[in-house]
C-alpha cells in the first residue's frame, strides 16, 4: 500500500511504484516547484523565464505516465482465516431470489404513504427465515451482508437471521464492526459448545467460560439431560454472584421436574431476595412439592364455602400478617403502591397453591362448580385473577378452560373478572386446535376490536375455523361501513398468519363494493385495496413455502 | 425465435429497471395479486392487466423476442421506461408460478405487436439505402469539421495559457481560488466545442478539496491535460491511431466504423456514473471466442435511465463495432442475433502482477487511461489496515482496492462470497487501485455483481 518512492503523497493510490530513487527525487522536485510556482522556484532542468511553466508541465507529464506505467502490485497482507464450512444444503435458486427480494424491501422508503395493494415484504422475512431454518438450508454467501444489515436494524429478527446466516456471518462480523451484534449473540464469538456428553470439557467450560458461554452451555445440557444441568450448577452454586445465580436458576425452568425440588428448596434460603423469589415460583409450579403443600394449607385457610347462605358462597378471609414462613416461601411482604397488603398476600398464596387441592377443600366440587360459585364481599376479582395466574404457572388446561369460560359469553367481551391479557395467557396452556377454536368463537361473538391480543397467541398458520371467523368478521366490519385502518393490526396479522390455502375464500372481497348510504366515504375502495393486499400476500407466502419445498 | 426454456431470472429482469425506485416498485408488482388475464406466447410476448389506483386496469405488454432488446408498452402514464408494470409483469413471468400461462395474445396486445413488427420490417428494408445516401453534402461536412477544429484549437491554446499561469503562480494558491475559476474555464471549453477538455477542467476544480496529497494529484492531472492540449495542437504529426485517441479524448465525435465482430459476448458488468446533467451507463463485454473486451456506453439525460440495459452474467450473440483510436475499447452494439441467454462462460483470469503490467502496457497506446478491464483469478479479498486488497491466493502480491470501492456495499458482498477462499473477480485496474465489479466463486456458481 505504500508508494515507497513517493513520500510526498500520503494518500498514495493503491499500487506501489517501482523503487527508483533518482526518478522519485526528480518528481518531488517537480511537485515542489509546481506548488511554489515557477516565478519563485525554477524546476530542475528548465531555464527560468516565460517558458518555465510549459517545461515543468512537459516534465511532469512524462513523469506521471512513467510513474503510472511502472506501478507494481503491493505486498499481500496476511490473508484472513477461511470461514468455517457450512455443511447445510444450498438454498434452491428460486428461494434465493425471493430472499434477495425480501431483503431489498427496506422500510423507510415509502414511509408515510399507504402501502396500497402491495404486500409488506419485510414483514414476511421472519416467516421466510423460520421456514428456511426448519428445512435446514444454508444462506447464499452473497446475501449475508444484506441479511446482517436487516438484522442489525431489527433485534427481533436476529436469532432466526443469525441461525440462517450460519458460521460465515460470524466470520464476517469479525471483519465489520457494524455487525458486532452477531458476535455478542453467538456465545464465545461462535466457538462451538463442547459435546454435552464430554464431561471433562463441559466441566472445564462451566468453570472457566465467559458468562454467555456458561448460560448457553447450561441451557444446552438442560434441554437434553435436565438432572445433569442441575448437578453442574450445584458444583459452583455457592461461589456464583447473585445476579448470575438468578440467571442460572431461571434456566431450570426448562424441563422442571420433581427431582429439582431439593435443590430449589435449598435455594429458598439464598442470600438474594430475587433468587429466593424465583426458587419459590419454580417450586410452586411443582404441585407435589413441599412448598406447594405449605401454600395450599395457607391458601386453604383463607377460602371457605359459606353454607349458611341461601346459595353456597365463597368467603375469603385474607391473611392478617406475612409471617417469616410465608416470606421464606417467596411471598413478597411489601405491597405495591395502591394495593392493600392483605389482599396482596392473599393473591400470592392462592397463585402458588396447587389448583388440584381446591376441589378437596371446597366440598368436592369440580373446577367448573367452584368458578361458578359466587364470592362474597367483592373478593371475586382478586380470587379469580389469582387462579388464572396459578393455571398459567401450573399449565393446568382444565382450570384454564374453566376460567376462560365460553367464548360467546357476554362478559367475555367486556372487562370481566378476567382481563384480555390474562385470557391470552390462559389460552397459551391449551392445545393449538382448542385455542384456535376458542378465539374463533370469541371473534364470532364479539368481533375483532378486542381480538388482536388473543390472535397473537394462536398457532401460525391459523386453523381453518379461526381463519374463517377472521375473514367473516372483516367482511362484517366492511359492511358496517368503517374504514379498514381501524383494523390494520388484525389485517397485518391476517396477512402473515392466514393459511394461504384460504385465499380462494377472499375472491369475492377484492372487488370494490357499491357504497351503502351510511358508509364512510371511499371506504369500499380502501377495503378492496386491503383485501387485495391480503390476497397478494397470501399468494406470496404460498410461493415462498413452495420454493422452500414445504408444500 | 421462440422463447421456450429461456425464462429470465429475477435479477436479469431487475437489471432492466431505470432506477432503484422502479426496481422496488416493480418487485412489489411481481406478485399475482394485482394482475389478471396475464399470459405469454411462444413468440416471446408477455402481457397482462394490472390493477392500479384507477378504475380501469393498465394494459401491459412486453416483447422479449426482439433481438434488439425487449420492447415495452403500457397504458399507464409513467414516463419511466420500462415502467414498474412492465417490470412487475416480467418478474411474474420469470417467477414461473403458472400465473402467466401460455396462450394467445388478446387483441389489444396483438395490435401493438403487429404494428411493431411491421415497423421493424420497414426499417430493415430501408437500412441499405440510408447508409448509401450518407448525410448530405460531403463538402459542407468537411467545412463544418474544419470550423470546429479551429475552435478546439483556439480552446486548447487558451487552456495552455491558463495552465501556464497556474504553474507560474503555484498550485498552493489553487486551494483558495476554489471552484469558480475552473467552472468558468470549463464553460469556455464547452464553447470551444471540446467537451473532453471541459470535463477534465471541471475535475481539476475538485482536486484541491479531495484530501491529503492533493498537490500531487493536481500536478498529475494538469500535466496530462497539458499533454492532451499538446497532442491536439500537434495532431498532424502524430501516428494516425494516436491522433484518433487524442481526438476522442478531446471530445470530438467519432463513429464506430470498425468492422462488425460477431461473438458470444458475455455481459461482465453494468453500472451507472451519475452526474447532475448526465447518466453514463458503462457495460463491459467479454467475447467468448475472440477473447476481446469491449465497452458499451449508453447515456441518459438528467434523471433518466440510459436506454441500453443488459443483464450481467448472460451471453449475447451479437455484433459490435469498435470506435477508432489506439487502446480504445469502446464499441457500439450492432445487430443482435438472439436475446441474452444464460451460459456457463467465465472470462479467463490473470494474476495481480499481470494485471498491473497490463495497465502499464495499455498506457503506451493511451497515456490518459485511468484503468483497464481485467479479470483476476484466484484472489482472496484481504483486509489491510483500514483498506482492502485482492491478494493472489498462490503468490505474495496484491492489488489494493480503489478508495471508492472500499465504501461500496459491493465490497461486503465480495468478502462474503469469498469467505477467505479464492474467487475470480472482474474489475477495472488502474493507478488508483482495483475497482471490483463482478465476482464468481470457485467451482460453480452464478456471477455476483459488486457495483
Amino acid at each position: 500500500m505504500n508508494r515507497t518512492s513517493a513520500p510526498v503523497d500520503p494518500s498514495a493510490p493503491g499500487l506501489s511504484a517501482s523503487a527508483d530513487a533518482p526518478a522519485s527525487a526528480a518528481w518531488e522536485e517537480l511537485v515542489t516547484a509546481a506548488l511554489l510556482g515557477t516565478d519563485r522556484r525554477t524546476p530542475p532542468g528548465c531555464a527560468p523565464g516565460p517558458d518555465a511553466p510549459g517545461a515543468l508541465l512537459d516534465a511532469a507529464a512524462v513523469e506521471t505516465v512513467r510513474r503510472r506505467a511502472g506501478l507494481r502490485p503491493a505486498r499481500a497482507a496476511e490473508r484472513p482465516e477461511p470461514a468455517p464450512e457450512d455443511p447445510r444444503p444450498a438454498l434452491p435458486a428460486a428461494a434465493a431470489r425471493r430472499l434477495a427480494m425480501l431483503l431489498a424491501d427496506r422500510p423507510g422508503a415509502g414511509a408515510g404513504r399507504s402501502r396500497g395493494t402491495a404486500p409488506d415484504l419485510m414483514e414476511l422475512l421472519p416467516q421466510w427465515l423460520a421456514t428456511a431454518n426448519t428445512r435446514g438450508f444454508a444462506a447464499p454467501p452473497q446475501v449475508l451482508p444484506a441479511l446482517l444489515d436487516a438484522a442489525r436494524g431489527r433485534t427481533d429478527l436476529r436469532p432466526a437471521a443469525l441461525t440462517f446466516a450460519g458460521p460465515r456471518a460470524v466470520w464476517l462480523a469479525r471483519l465489520n464492526p457494524d455487525w458486532r451484534f452477531a458476535l455478542r449473540a453467538t456465545p464465545g464469538g461462535g466457538a462451538a459448545l463442547p459435546d454435552t456428553g464430554d464431561t471433562e470439557k463441559v466441566r472445564q467450560l462451566w468453570q472457566e467460560g465467559l458468562f454467555a458461554e456458561r448460560v448457553a452451555l447450561l441451557a444446552a445440557i438442560r434441554a437434553r439431560v435436565p438432572s445433569a444441568a442441575r448437578e453442574l450448577l450445584a458444583i459452583t452454586w455457592p461461589t456464583e454472584r447473585a445476579e448470575d445465580r438468578l440467571m442460572f436458576l431461571d434456566s431450570l425452568r426448562t424441563g422442571l421436574g420433581p427431582d429439582d425440588e431439593p435443590f430449589l428448596e435449598q435455594a429458598l434460603a439464598d442470600r438474594s431476595r430475587n433468587v429466593r423469589a424465583t426458587a419459590a415460583e419454580l417450586l410452586s409450579a411443582l404441585p407435589g412439592s413441599a412448598l406447594a403443600g405449605r401454600m395450599a394449607v395457607r391458601a386453604g385457610a383463607c377460602v371457605t364455602v359459606d353454607q349458611m347462605r341461601e346459595t353456597p358462597t365463597i368467603a375469603v378471609e385474607a391473611p392478617r400478617e406475612c409471617d417469616p414462613g410465608m416470606e421464606r416461601d417467596g411471598v413478597v411482604t411489601k405491597a405495591p403502591a395502591g394495593r392493600g397488603e392483605r389482599s396482596w398476600w392473599f393473591g400470592q398464596l392462592v397463585e402458588a397453591a396447587p389448583l388440584g387441592t381446591w376441589p378437596g377443600r371446597l366440598g368436592g366440587r369440580t373446577p367448573q362448580e367452584i368458578v361458578a360459585l359466587p364470592v362474597a364481599d367483592d373478593w371475586q376479582g382478586e380470587l379469580h385473577a389469582a387462579w388464572c395466574r396459578a393455571a398459567v404457572r401450573q399449565r393446568d388446561a382444565e382450570w384454564a378452560r374453566t376460567l376462560l369460560g365460553t367464548p360467546s359469553a357476554s362478559e367475555a367481551g367486556g372487562p370481566g373478572a378476567v382481563s384480555l391479557a390474562e385470557r391470552a395467557k390462559l389460552l397459551g396452556t391449551l392445545g393449538s386446535a382448542e385455542r384456535a377454536e376458542w378465539v374463533a368463537g370469541f371473534i364470532a361473538a364479539h368481533g375483532l376490536s378486542e381480538a388482536f391480543q388473543l390472535l397473537g397467541v394462536c398457532a401460525v398458520p391459523w386453523a381453518a375455523p379461526l381463519g374463517r371467523a377472521v375473514v367473516d368478521a372483516l367482511n362484517i366490519a366492511r359492511d358496517a361501513g368503517s374504514y379498514p385502518w381501524s383494523f390494520s393490526g388484525v389485517m397485518g396479522l391476517a396477512e402473515r398468519c392466514l393459511d394461504p390455502g384460504e385465499a380462494g375464500r377472499l375472491d369475492g372481497l377484492v372487488a370494490v363494493p357499491d357504497e351503502p348510504e351510511d358508509a364512510s366515504p371511499g371506504a369500499g375502495g380502501y377495503w378492496a385495496e386491503a383485501f387485495q393486499r391480503l390476497v397478494t400476500t397470501l399468494g406470496l407466502r404460498a410461493a415462498m413455502a413452495e420454493e422452500l419445498g414445504t408444500l | 425465435m421462440t422463447q421456450q426454456g429461456v425464462r429470465w431470472t429475477a435479477d436479469q429482469v431487475l437489471a432492466l429497471a431505470p432506477d432503484a425506485a422502479s426496481r422496488k416498485a416493480g418487485s412489489k408488482l411481481g406478485a399475482a395479486g394485482p394482475w389478471s388475464e396475464a399470459g405469454s406466447s411462444d413468440e416471446g410476448t408477455v402481457w397482462g392487466l394490472c390493477k392500479g389506483s384507477g378504475s380501469k386496469p393498465y394494459q401491459t405488454v412486453v416483447d422479449i423476442a426482439d433481438a434488439s432488446g425487449p420492447a415495452y408498452k403500457c397504458s399507464c402514464p409513467s414516463r419511466k421506461f420500462p415502467c414498474k408494470h412492465a417490470l412487475g409483469l416480467l418478474l411474474l413471468w420469470a417467477g414461473g408460478d403458472g400465473v402467466v400461462p401460455p396462450g394467445r395474445a388478446p387483441d389489444w396486445a396483438e395490435q401493438w405487436l403487429a404494428g411493431r413488427r411491421r415497423r421493424t420490417e420497414e426499417k430493415r428494408a430501408a437500412r441499405p439505402s440510408a447508409s448509401a445516401s450518407g448525410s448530405g453534402d460531403p463538402e459542407a461536412a468537411r467545412r463544418r469539421a474544419e470550423r470546429r477544429a479551429e475552435r478546439v484549437t483556439a480552446g486548447a491554446s487558451e487552456l495552455e495559457q491558463r495552465l501556464a499561469d497556474l504553474l507560474r503562480g503555484g498550485l498552493a494558491g489553487a486551494e483558495q481560488t476554489g471552484y469558480g475559476l475552473w467552472e468558468e474555464t470549463a464553460a469556455r471549453m464547452v464553447d470551444a466545442q471540446a467537451p473532453g477538455l471541459a470535463s477534465r477542467v471541471r475535475e481539476l476544480g475538485a482536486i484541491p478539496a479531495s484530501g491529503p496529497g492533493w498537490p500531487v494529484r493536481l500536478l498529475e492531472e494538469c500535466a496530462l491535460l497539458h499533454l492532451l492540449d499538446q497532442g491536439w495542437l500537434r495532431r498532424a504529426r502524430l501516428p494516425e491511431e494516436l491522433a484518433a485517441t487524442v481526438r476522442s479524448r478531446t471530445g470530438l465525435p467519432a463513429s464506430a466504423d470498425g468492422p462488425p465482430a460477431r461473438d458470444r459476448w458475455l455481459i461482465l458488468a453494468q453500472y451507472d456514473l451519475v452526474d447532475p446533467k448526465l447518466t453514463t451507463r458503462r457495460i463491459w463485454l467479454h467475447g467468448a471466442d475472440s477473447e476481446r473486451t469491449a465497452l458499451l456506453l449508453s447515456y441518459g439525460a438528467a434523471g433518466r435511465a440510459p436506454e441500453l440495459a443488459l443483464p450481467v452474467g448472460l451471453v449475447l450473440d451479437a455484433e459490435v463495432s469498435a470506435y477508432p483510436g489506439a487502446g480504445q475499447l469502446r464499441a457500439a452494439l450492432g445487430e443482435r442475433f438472439a436475446p441474452p441467454a444464460p451460459a456457463v462462460i467465465r472470462p479467463p483470469g490473470v494474476t495481480t502482477a499481470q494485471a498491473a503490467a497490463r495497465y502499464g502496457d495499455a498506457l503506451r497506446d493511451d497515456p490518459w487511461l485511468e484503468s483497464v478491464p481485467v479479470t483476476l483469478d484466484h484472489v482472496i479479498p484481504t483486509p489491510d489496515g483500514d483498506s482492502w486488497q485482492l491478494a493472489d491466493a498462490g503468490g505474495a502480491t496484491a492489488l489494493p482496492l480503489t478508495p471508492s470501492a472500499r465504501s461500496r456495499p459491493g465490497l461486503w458482498r465480495l468478502v462474503a462470497l469469498s469467505g477467505g477462499a479464492p474467487v475470480k473477480v472482474f474489475g477495472e485496474c488502474g493507478h488508483r487501485g482495483f475497482n471490483p465489479l463482478t465476482a464468481w466463486p470457485e467451482g460453480t456458481g452464478e456471477a455476483v455483481t459488486l457495483c
